[in-house]
């Protein structure tokens, strides 16, 4: 049964003719039971890429469930460890290490056993739940493995351990094609996306824009730079604080780092008390962390901005990203990952490699008033045809009509009845 | 009207597929585009249109803009991107011609062959998953009222894909006009004129919606 009340508030940001195209692929789909599985549900682009993708695939009439699997302390240390190694950090990696990994795959297969086989398309996203496969070799629906993470260059003990498992899978989906490894199965390319209806991502009435001001004790009258990233290694922190102070040489900015935990992120913690400590003799550099349900105070402090960084040196996709375009700011980031796909230089933002190169980008996009605005809408209108969470569902949706139909390079659906 | 004389709107979509084969070097793309399956050409000649990609005014292939960007051989880039698909009778054809103009290259320089790129060249392919929207037109005057309400990919199954599927290799507009042959020949030959190398999805749209406009408006 199809929710109007949900498509028409997409219809309003996207058009008639997105929704009326989803609402066809949808249509030969509708009740099939899907099943996506992943390891928080709080916290990160995963989850957040869920909480939107879900309600809009079921409002479109299909059957869809969430699952989150749980584990303690030990099991997501070894998880974010095997998430490190896949971006190519060489981790410790032990028996003990598979054995606790399993084992808590095993605990949550049983709870989800029937789950899993009675679903018509189930959804694995990225490793912590991928053994879950393992305990299920008879499968009457494709399985496909969902990674997130960029795997151009994993650790390669690690990879090899889950390549075997990944395996199995009938298919996988990742971001961009430079992230994918050799594999027997297709592996579908298909970029994230951000939610225009969420709280991270609406429009903002400007007092709440502005509060931000007297929130986190900013001066009004100075530029601010952003960067919203959670405190990992690969957002390059210590770089963005460099950048800035550089910049700062020049013209007077404030930087705000503003980032987070997730559940599955125990290394956070500890990397935002090394950043707090290299910025406390700074007045202008602030560091925030913020709660992972902070998303409208992100809306704000991202719309507040004049300018976006995502300094990263690896990066998934770069969901912030896409969010900071979304709100007309042109972005420096990181020459990584999908940052690439989003910052074409000088039309969206810039990419960089140094804090060096940021520093100088900041100093541009602040001296240039109207390059910035120009640039902004740019990057507003790329966000609009191509990261929106409706591409995202259009194209999950193709990819389960192709299953369905085989696998051939041209697939004709007939009209509906 | 009969059925099979009225305009069928569909509507497609694309899903991209990693073939995982990459090129580091000039002589190992060449080597590559020789094998791959010509559905990669579609997709890194055609496909950019429909992906999420950015409209880079500047390059009209993937392999232009790699030669570009990433090579930084700017004489191959320009001579790649001068390449039209719609020029060749089929994607084998202009395998021929991408192969040709990477030979004459490598053969100009002897280090350009073996020049490392910055970040490889992956071939990726496409599956394309057509929808028969269930509209019917039956006049042409009728397409003028429902261009505006196509989608990005109708627009791309019929005024591009198309030029895969029909005997003279045109758009489906165009195909369809002529059974009304000669009645409708002015207006087959404007739409002609749109050349959908050079525009955007929107922007094919809107120029459609304007040939279509401005033929009835003078009707």
């Amino acid at each position: 049964m199809m929710n109007d009340a949900l498509l028409k508030r997409y219809e309003a940001v996207v058009g008639s003719d997105v929704i009326d195209q989803l609402k066809q692929l949808a249509y030969r789909l509708r009740d099939a039971k899907v099943l996506h599985v992943n390891s928080t549900r709080y916290g990160g682009g995963v989850a957040e890429i869920l909480k939107s993708m879900v309600p809009l695939m079921e409002a479109l009439g299909l059957c869809v469930r969430w699952e989150v699997i749980s584990g303690n302390e030990e099991f997501f240390k070894v998880t974010k460890s095997f998430h490190n190694a896949l971006q190519g950090f060489p981790v410790e990696f032990t028996e003990r290490h598979i054995k606790i990994y399993e084992e808590n795959n095993r605990r949550e297969f049983e709870k989800l056993e029937s789950l899993l086989t009675e679903a018509d398309f189930v959804f694995i996203h990225d490793p912590q739940p991928a053994f879950l496969i393992k305990f299920l070799p008879e499968r009457r629906c494709p399985w496909i493995w969902r990674c997130h993470i960029d795997l151009s260059r994993p650790y390669r003990p690690v990879w090899r351990y889950l390549r075997n498992i990944v395996l199995d899978y009938e298919a996988s989906i990742f971001s961009m094609p430079d992230f994918t490894q050799p594999l027997p199965h297709p592996q579908y390319i298909i970029p994230p996306s951000i939610d225009p209806l969420t709280e991270k991502n609406i429009e903002l009435p400007e007092e709440e824009i502005f509060g931000v001001y007297d929130r986190f004790g900013l001066d009004p009258h100075k530029p601010l730079v952003l960067q919203v990233s959670r405190f990992d290694r690969f957002k390059d922190p210590v770089g963005v604080i460099r950048a800035a102070l550089m910049a700062m040489k020049f013209m007077p900015l404030q930087l705000v780092y503003a980032g987070g935990g997730a559940a599955d992120d125990p290394e956070g913690e500890m990397i935002y008390h090394e950043v707090s400590e290299m910025a406390k003799d700074h007045p202008d550099i602030h560091i925030l962390f913020l709660p992972p349900e902070a998303h409208r105070t992100v809306n704000a402090l991202q719309r507040a901005a004049d300018v976006v960084l995502q300094k990263s040196t690896r990066e998934g996709f770069g969901l912030t990203v896409t969010e900071a375009m979304w709100k007309r700011r042109p972005v420096i980031g990181g020459d990584t990952g999908g940052i690439r796909l989003q910052v074409v230089n000088h039309h969206t933002g810039f990419l960089v490699h140094t804090p060096e190169g940021a520093a100088l980008r900041i100093r541009y996009l602040l001296f240039y008033h109207e390059k910035r605005m120009e640039m902004g809408l740019k990057a507003h209108q790329f966000v609009k045809e191509n990261f929106l969470i409706t591409r995202h569902v259009r194209d999950y949706l193709s990819l389960m009509l192709a299953f369905v139909a085989g696998n051939g390079e041209r697939i004709e659906v007939e009209a509906q009845g | 009207m009969e059925e099979a004389l009225l305009f069928h709107v569909k509507d497609c979509s694309l899903v991209s597929i990693s073939t995982g084969v990459k090129a580091y070097i000039l002589s190992e793309l060449l080597e590559h585009l020789r094998e791959v399956e010509v559905g990669c050409l579609y997709f890194h000649f055609w496909a950019r249109q429909l992906r999420p990609s950015f409209d880079h005014p500047e390059f009209h292939n993937d392999f232009a803009a790699w030669a570009h960007r990433d090579l930084h051989d700017w004489v191959l880039a320009e001579r790649l991107n001068l390449i039209a698909p719609h020029e060749f009778q089929n994607l084998e054809e202009l395998r021929e011609e991408l192969i040709n103009v990477l030979e004459e290259r490598v053969d100009e320089s002897d280090d350009l062959p073996w020049r490392k790129a910055e970040k490889p060249f992956y071939f990726v392919k496409s599956q394309i998953v057509v929808l028969d929207t269930g509209k019917r037109v039956a006049h042409p005057q009728e397409l003028k009222e429902v261009i505006p309400s196509l989608s990005q990919g109708s627009i791309f199954y019929h005024f591009i894909d198309a030029r895969r599927r029909t005997p003279n290799r045109v758009d489906d507009f165009r195909a369809w006009l002529e059974a009304f042959s000669p009645r409708y020949d002015d207006l087959a030959a404007r739409l002609g004129a749109i050349d959908p190398y050079f525009l955007t999805l929107t922007e094919i749209r809107e120029q459609l919606y304007a040939v279509f406009e401005a033929y009835f408006g003078e009707e």
